[in-house]
């Protein structure tokens, strides 16, 4: 027999209600908008699936998916491994261990948009100390003109503020393993190598799948830091997913194929998110607990 | 106030934590006898209101109060874990919830000192929780709801992850703690000696069904089952299969002996049951039944030692193929602290006059003599 | 396997240790014998599980010496040590099998793989695990982790000691038992060195040969179970071991009356106790006076018996198995364990002591 109580209805509305506005309503004119063209205010044709066809069939699309994927793919394999050889090297206890922390959280707290404009800023060869550094060595330094300068800016933009995150999150997971095992090991006569490869690896598994996905999420959203620096370009070679987007919303104003862009965006985000997520569950819980006294 | 627990049934999906049983419970001291998972903690969650039977109804003083919450009814619960809060002085957790009920601060004040003292908790009331021993901080949680004088009081191992020597100084204290209340007091335990220490009324349970109920020395005496007399002895009751005939009997060995009286008459196939106890390596009287074993391993506990046994292998020769491995294996209890050396061979004297005998289906068809007051009080069959 | 030395050890936690107060360890010394089952048996704090840490390295004493078969193993780390240790909560590598984490530490040795496979196979089949090589080791139940933790131990060759720290605390009750006898088989078959912490008498009486028995810091006395129990050398012994433990009534030696005994304050009557008189007389001037007898050794009647002492029996319970009878003597309580059929009633009595089971103690300390 279940005993029923209405008041929990109104103690959920709140709730309910901000969901509805700040998700499931843009969501919904969005949808909207990516099956109808647009000609004026009040002036709109249903096309169905055709802004769909459109955008799946844009090259300048295919060519900022592609950039999207290389510049994630990149950003993972470098923040990655970086965060954990930074977790493993901070000090366990005391006051050095804390001031390491705020040392390293530091980028975590600059706006996004600064970030855009402290390295834009750093890396001109006029007045940035970094531009002019690689300038003074002889070498020919110009993200606003070179695509692979331009890369590697937004690349090392992109590591020097995320990395402590993932760095952050292995660090608390390192001190999540109880001492016992690290005498056992030493008992056991691991080296080093073999107590990272068999005690902490397996121990941040959970803590790393957590990282990927906050930062699979995060970079393939990527928006404002490379707007900032670059724009987009020089030509198209930094023009990542988000800012195309931004450019056929805002810039031409084509609200449908924009519309049905930020679906299948949005999709491809869901859809490796959940795997992720699927993951993540399968390894943190290889078996349901057993249950005790009922 | 009585409480009165009416064919319930307790299913979660499709699992039954308890089985259709019906119990009624006097104030005074009702113990809960039973291993892990028999469903002791279902029954209690059920008493308090904190869930709801399947099926069945809970009656408290004629009144139904199945599906009243647990903010409804008068009840207080102890858990195993030392529940108290963690940044209220030992004070403030024991008055917690007499102010939540909004007693006049006077009376508060009355009310915790005199339960610290029957605690022996005055020395510690600014402190708080953490600063405490294990054996202490569940002192505090036994304060906090005996303050509340609620009708019924839930006890649910308290002492299970106590110290030893706690575990013996806070149950040894129980009986007073209990003593003059008018509350039904329940309290559950796993071990056979703390429902003999506390005394009372006792239930055994096991694997959700009630096998008996009456009070702690008469169902200790009289275990209707052999299932019971399993669960109320530490280390389980021995059992012997045996053939009884024209006042003898022989053991699946072979081995024959002479039928203590009280089993006079019986005939056919038996379960012999001896509590550890009544087993040792020294003759006890006239009446022993001597057995080769082997030893396997000497446990001490407390003051006594208990010796894992095998029935030998030439003791079990020829029909040693339809024996169940339990009729193997026997314990002795011996007084004191003895070494012995694993692997050893000895003569195990059993006590005839102590056997218990169960019939094929279980149950309780003779049971040994007590002193005339035991054995006048409690006949057996009168169920 | 080591016969281990501890020579004048002490341990304390602060720098410049000057009363005994500031020890964690005391001084002490002793020798524990190569293939012995030691207990290190105390309640909290007492000390126990900083001994073992400095046994097995982790842990350098601030004095005193720590000896392998007579090598002076103190400054020694844990891993030059070549001791195997299991922990309070099994640790297993989650991502090996069952085999692989038996392997490991052999591998980590470089010792051939045949070898390895040799000897683990060995260990399993001792430990009942050979049907669970091939699983993952993370899925498996406490009690079989626990196991493969004191498996890495045991295929070691080269190992001086087992220590073990309190291994049976996450273990389900109704499997200590099977754990518990399977480690006595383990050490009577192997003859291994093995060091046991525990605070729980039960394992620590069960599974030594030997208990040493710690209580603020210091050793009040090691020695078979049996002792333990019959001859308690501290009085703290007498009330840790045994439930419930030994009798303990403060008393002083009568003025004027030679080999009389007062219990309680100086106002009671004094009483005739089977004390030798030389006991008596080295007890004079030696602190406060303490009679010990165990409730199991206590006579209890309603009827008077030689040489018993006259006291009030408040109550007498029935335990099921045995009876419990408590009576007051002097202001002071005792307990007497008496047989399930005994027919004591409350009510004026007699107690009984019986000579060779009466101690006595002076400044906590066996009188002898």
């Amino acid at each position: 027999m279940k005993t029923r109580n209405n008041k929990a209805w109104f103690l959920v509305l709140p709730v309910v209600l901000s969901v509805a506005f700040s998700a499931v309503v843009p969501l919904m004119t969005v949808i909207n908008y990516s099956v109808q063209d647009i000609i004026g205010p009040d002036q709109k044709v249903f096309v169905g699936l055709e802004w769909f066809k459109e955008v799946l069939r844009d090259p300048d699309l295919h060519g900022a998916f592609l950039r999207q994927l290389i510049y994630t793919l990149v950003v993972l394999a470098i923040e990655i491994p970086l965060g954990i050889l930074i977790a493993l090297s901070l000090p366990a206890r005391g006051w050095k261990a804390s001031l390491s922390l705020v040392l390293i959280a530091l980028p975590l707290l600059v706006p996004f948009n600064v970030v855009g404009t402290i390295w834009q800023i750093f890396g001109r060869a006029d007045i940035g100390l970094g531009g002019h550094l690689l300038a003074s060595l002889g070498l020919n330094y110009n993200y606003a003109t070179n695509p692979l300068h331009a890369w590697l800016t937004v690349i090392l933009m992109d590591v020097w503020h995320w990395t402590p995150l993932v760095a952050l999150l292995c660090y608390a997971g390192l001190r999540a393993i109880p001492e016992g095992y690290y005498q056992a090991a030493k008992i056991d006569g691991a080296r080093a190598w073999a107590v990272f490869r068999f005690i902490q690896l397996p121990k941040l598994s959970g803590v790393l799948l957590i990282a990927l996905l906050l930062r699979f999420m995060d970079s393939f959203m990527i928006y404002t830091e490379p707007f900032v620096l670059t724009g987009g370009g020089p030509g198209n070679a930094t023009t990542f997913l988000s800012i195309y987007l931004t450019k056929l919303a805002v810039g031409q104003f084509d609200l449908g194929p924009a519309a049905a862009f930020s679906l299948v965006y949005f999709l491809i985000i869901q859809v490796v998110s959940f795997v992720l997520y699927t993951v993540i569950q399968r390894t943190t819980n290889p078996a349901a607990p057993r249950q005790d006294t009922p | 106030m009585t409480l009165t627990l009416d064919n319930i049934v307790k299913q979660v999906g499709t699992q039954t934590h308890l089985y259709r049983m019906s119990l009624t419970l006097q104030p005074g001291l009702n113990v809960l006898l039973g291993p892990t998972l028999a469903g002791k903690t279902s029954l209690m969650r059920l008493m308090a209101g904190l869930d709801r039977p399947s099926s069945g109804r809970i009656v408290v003083d004629g009144q139904e109060v199945t599906h009243l919450s647990v903010q409804q009814r008068s009840v207080a619960f102890v858990y195993q874990q030392f529940v108290n809060y963690p940044n209220f002085s030992v004070y403030d957790n024991i008055a917690s919830p007499l102010k939540l009920a909004g007693l006049a601060p006077h009376l508060i004040r009355d009310r915790v000192q005199s339960v610290a003292t029957l605690m022996h908790l005055e020395p510690v009331l600014k402190r708080l929780p953490a600063e405490l021993s294990g054996g202490q901080q569940q002192r505090v949680a036994i304060a906090r709801a005996l303050v509340k004088e609620a009708s019924l009081l839930l006890f649910d191992e308290p002492l299970v992850n106590l110290d030893y020597k706690l575990r013996e100084e806070l149950r040894a204290e129980m009986s007073e703690i209990f003593a003059r209340r008018e509350a039904v007091v329940v309290y559950s335990t796993t071990e056979p000696f703390e429902a003999l220490t506390l005394g009372g009324q006792v239930a055994v349970l096991s694997e959700g069904r009630l096998l008996q109920q009456g009070s702690a020395l008469e169902v200790y005496h009289h275990p209707e089952t052999v299932r019971v007399g399993q669960v109320y002895s530490d280390p389980p009751m021995n059992l012997l299969e045996a053939r009884l005939t024209a006042g003898r009997a022989t053991l699946l060995s072979g081995l024959e002996f002479a039928l203590p009286a009280h089993m006079a008459g019986l005939d056919g196939l038996y379960r012999l049951g001896v509590r550890a106890n009544h087993a040792g390596l020294q003759p006890s009287g006239p009446d022993n039944l001597q057995l080769a074993v082997r030893v396997d391993l000497a446990e001490l506990s407390g003051s006594e030692t208990y010796l894992h046994t095998t029935l030998s292998g030439a003791e079990l020769s020829g029909t040693a193929q339809g024996v169940p491995p339990h009729a193997a294996h026997l314990v002795a209890q011996l007084p004191g602290i003895h070494s012995v050396t694993p692997g050893e061979q000895a003569t195990l004297f059993v006590d005839l006059r102590r056997m218990f005998a169960f019939d094929a289906q279980g149950q309780l068809v003779a049971a040994p003599q007590r002193l005339p007051v035991a054995a006048a009080q409690h006949p057996l069959g009168s169920r | 396997m080591a016969r281990i030395e501890l020579d004048g050890l002490a341990h304390a936690y602060g720098p410049r240790p000057q009363q005994p107060e500031d020890y964690a360890l005391r001084p002490m010394t002793m020798t524990w014998q190569d293939g012995g089952a030691y207990a290190l048996l105390g309640p909290s704090g007492c000390g126990k599980t900083t001994l073992l840490n400095i046994i097995s390295g982790l842990v350098r004493p601030t004095q005193g010496r720590v000896l392998f078969d007579g090598r002076d193993v103190t400054e020694l780390p844990t891993e030059a040590r070549n001791i195997a240790q299991v922990f309070q909560f099994p640790v297993i590598y989650d991502t090996m099998n069952v085999h692989d984490n038996l392997a490991f530490p052999l591998r980590n040795r470089r010792i051939p793989e045949t070898e390895v496979r040799r000897r683990v196979g060995q260990v399993a089949e001792l430990l009942e695990l050979t049907g669970d090589l091939k699983n993952r080791a993370s899925g498996l139940s406490a009690d079989m982790k626990q196991k493969i933790s004191l498996g890495r131990g045991l295929v070691r060759k080269d190992v001086a000691a087992i220590l073990f720290d309190e291994p049976l605390t996450v273990i389900d009750p109704h499997l200590k038992w099977q754990l518990r006898s399977k480690l006595k088989q383990i050490h009577h078959e192997l003859k291994l060195s093995l060091i046991y912490v525990t605070h729980d008498q039960v394992e620590a009486l069960t599974f030594a040969d030997q208990v040493v028995l710690m209580y603020e810091g210091a050793v009040v006395q090691a020695g078979t179970p049996q002792a333990l129990f019959e001859e308690p050398e501290h009085v703290f012994v007498g009330y840790f071991i045994g439930s419930p433990g030994m009798n303990l009534l403060p008393c002083t030696l009568a003025e004027g009356a030679a080999g009389l005994i007062q219990i309680g304050g100086a106002s009671s009557a004094p009483v005739q106790l089977p004390v030798a008189a030389q006991h008596l007389e080295r007890a004079r001037d030696r602190g406060a006076l303490t009679l010990g007898i165990r409730p199991e050794f206590l006579g209890c009647d309603n009827a008077p018996r030689p040489g018993a002492v006259p006291a009030v029996i408040e109550r007498v319970d029935d335990l099921g198995n045995y009876k419990m009878a408590t009576a007051t003597l002097g202001g002071q309580t005792l307990r007497a364990k008496l047989p399930e059929d005994a027919a004591v009633v409350p009510g004026a009595g007699w107690l009984s002591f019986p000579p060779e089971k009466t101690k006595l103690y002076a400044d906590s300390i066996i009188v002898r």
